[in-house]
């Protein structure tokens, strides 16, 4: 019987078989390192005593704590919060003593993690990627498998470069179909988070397939391997193609002339047999699928925005029922309401989700010509300095300006608000970000998880809205 | 790392389901840079709340959490175990782990126990009727009792093993060097490195 993506990728890096409920031990090709995640591992080989094994194929950055502000000639500010600088200092700290190589605050590669593996060629097909972050899973996009572990585990890798690991099962979402005007990659996945649930994915890798895949840029991709986690997934997969090739051409770190061919070969190879079989199997059509928006405080919980506020008292399941009352009364939403009515006072364009830079472009297109709404903050915080470096060679940044919105730094910002970028208490906003768990963006603030393009075209209403709504 | 074999203490009821790692501990509380000292964020928007569980006698003083269905999904924030085990808590029981948090509770020495959803139903009646019942979670048994209930509760042999016996996954993995040696010098070389 054949294999599926994951399990070739999984079988190819096997150091050793486990034998029974024993973990196999896999060999990690990439490991990144961020400051949140990672002070307690370095804490714990100084105790043991042990070093780094592959500095070469660790990289660190520093995204969670940076600030995003600008001064008015356009530099970074320095960062404020003592506890935040303390930990981006341990993590320098921890790079030089260790030999890990750092992407600090202001260099042009600096951003978040999950973007800049990408963007510097990193991340190629049929790799294992590691990372102390659930949104590892991004890296997915071009046949890799990727996946966040915990700060243990941080250690465990930076030690041995390898983790010990239980296979996981697979599971095929398949799209297929033309998605309409509008409809973007984001919506595909918050649909099928909410068709299967946060706890949907668990214990699985999620390989995306169908025709609605093939035609979607690899920005797009790891949108939706980016949240394949919100489905309770511990990774997402597409297999390598011409556009994931074609992406990795010329990248500082992609395989270079003497080895692109081999490379390339062994790419193709990265597909799911005619005859292999998932553990489970999810269709969605793409030409029905519309703008979708979360109303509560799980990603699961999502409808398309044409639709209207759910009533709890409908819910047949008792739990979910219980989770979508607590919902309510936290995001302050009545039943019955049309999703359409309901008013932020921010909206966020940004993240590992949609901090890219086709992300920009499509909000600057809907904004263009338009201001934002009075009354609405609008935050544009791009993915990375090479995404905001490139954004404002192509003057993204004046229209966001010209529209009203704040032209920011990289970094991770109000997607979890570990810096200064947060919803104040009672705050709502439309995010492009991933989580709208209670409190994600702040104390208090309500999170509904969008799509750029809705991002933007809410910043001009003020009311969650897809750009057909606007004039 | 202790080896666990049982553990006695105040079962404290939950009744949430998806119970995030946000919520367990939220962003702002993640900044220190030891293992040690993360009780105080742990529920934090929660127990700001005065009717929260952790707030009513003789629940604060609980060990042995009983949760919803989708325990610890979300961000993969070791913090949320140290947190937990921070505050007291040896043992959590769901009907259902997200993956991370339970690979890096085993990790900590804390056990996810996983019951049935109408067994979490049970406990829950047991712990709302009669406050401050001690459950005893035995990992030899793999069983949960409280009272007269006694209900079983699943968790893989691995992780069993190596919570009964206390061992280090690192030294565990370190019996593997050659191996490892051994992998390496097969990898392509057009694979990337990240220097130079």
């Amino acid at each position: 019987m054949g294999a599926t993506l994951a399990e070739k990728v999984w079988d190819a890096h096997v150091v050793n078989r486990g034998s029974g409920d024993e973990p196999d031990l896999l060999y990690v090709d990439l490991h990144l390192v961020h400051e949140v995640t990672s002070p307690q591992a370095f804490d714990g080989l100084r105790l043991a005593q042990r070093r780094v094994r592959r500095p070469d194929l660790t990289l660190a950055t520093e995204d969670h704590n940076v600030p995003t502000d600008l001064s008015a000639d356009g530099q970074l500010l320095p960062i404020s919060d003592p506890v935040s600088r303390l930990q981006v200092e341990t993590l320098r700290r921890n790079c030089a003593e260790f030999g890990v190589p750092l992407y600090s605050m202001g260099d042009r590669e600096q951003g978040i993690v999950h973007i800049i593996g990408p963007q510097l060629g990193l991340t190629q097909p049929g790799m294992t990627v590691v990372c102390g972050d659930s949104h590892t899973s991004t890296h997915g996009a071009f046949g890799a498998l990727a996946f966040g572990i915990g700060t243990s585990e941080v250690e465990h890798v930076l030690a041995t470069q390898t983790l010990p690991l239980r296979r996981l099962a697979t599971m095929a979402v398949t799209v297929d179909g033309t998605l309409r005007p509008g409809v973007t990659s984001k919506d595909v996945v918050l649909a099928v988070i909410a068709q299967i649930g946060t706890g949907g994915g668990q214990g699985h890798v999620i390989e995306y397939r169908g025709s609605a895949l093939a035609g979607l840029s690899m920005e797009a991709r790891m949108t939706i391997c980016n949240m394949s986690i919100e489905a309770g997934a511990r990774a997402g997969m597409i297999a390598p193609d011409e556009t994931t090739f074609e992406y990795l051409r010329g990248r500082p770190h992609a395989p270079g002339d003497a080895g692109w061919d081999a490379a390339v070969a062994h790419w193709r190879t990265l597909r799911t047999d005619d005859d292999a079989t998932f553990d489970r199997e999810v269709v969605l059509e793409a030409g029905s699928l519309a703008p979708y928006v979360t109303w509560g405080t799980n990603p699961g919980q999502g409808l398309p925005l044409s639709a209207k506020v759910p009533d709890p008292d409908a819910m047949g399941d008792p739990n979910e029922r219980a989770a979508a009352r607590r919902a309510l009364t936290y995001m302050d939403l009545k039943p019955g309401t049309p999703l359409r009515q309901i008013a932020v006072d921010t909206v966020f364009l940004g993240s590992c989700t949609n901090g890219r830079i086709e992300d920009l472009r499509a909000a600057a297109d809907v904004l263009r010509g338009r201001k934002v709404a009075d009354g609405v903050r609008m935050l544009v915080v791009p993915g990375s300095m090479r995404v905001r470096t490139q954004a404002e060679a192509e003057g993204l940044h004046e229209v966001f300006r010209t529209a009203g919105a704040q032209w920011r730094s990289a970094g991770c910002s109000m997607c979890l608000g570990m810096n200064p970028d947060q919803l104040a208490p009672g705050e709502r906003s439309a995010s492009t970000s991933n989580r709208n768990f209670e409190g994600r963006q702040g104390k208090g603030g309500r999170t509904h998880l969008v799509s750029p393009l809705v991002a933007a075209a809410t910043a001009v209403r003020g009311r969650l809205s897809t750009p057909d709504d606007l004039d | 790392m202790e080896p666990f074999v049982t553990h006695t203490g105040v079962g404290v009821p939950l009744r949430r389901s998806n119970v995030d790692t946000d919520q367990i501990i939220p962003a702002v509380y993640l900044k220190r840079v030891s293992r040690t000292g993360f009780a105080e964020g742990l529920f934090a928007a929660w127990r700001a709340e005065p009717e929260f569980v952790l707030n009513l006698e003789p629940f604060s003083g609980g060990s042995v959490l009983v949760a919803g269905q989708d325990f610890g999904t979300g961000s993969s924030r070791e913090h949320a175990v140290w947190a937990l085990a921070d505050y007291g808590f040896r043992v959590v029981i769901s009907s259902r782990f997200a993956d991370i948090f339970r690979g890096n509770a085993g990790k900590q020495g804390l056990l996810t126990a996983q019951c049935a959803q109408s067994d979490v139903e049970l406990i829950w009646k047991l712990l709302e009727s009669d406050p401050g019942t001690e459950l005893t979670v035995d990992l030899r048994e793999k069983t949960v009792r409280g009272k007269d209930l006694v209900v079983p509760f699943t968790i893989d042999d691995y992780t069993r093993w190596r919570l009964l016996e206390g061992l280090d996954d690192i030294a565990l993995t370190l019996r593997h060097a050659e191996s490892i040696d051994a992998f390496e010098t097969s990898r392509p070389a057009w694979l990337p490195i990240t220097t130079g």
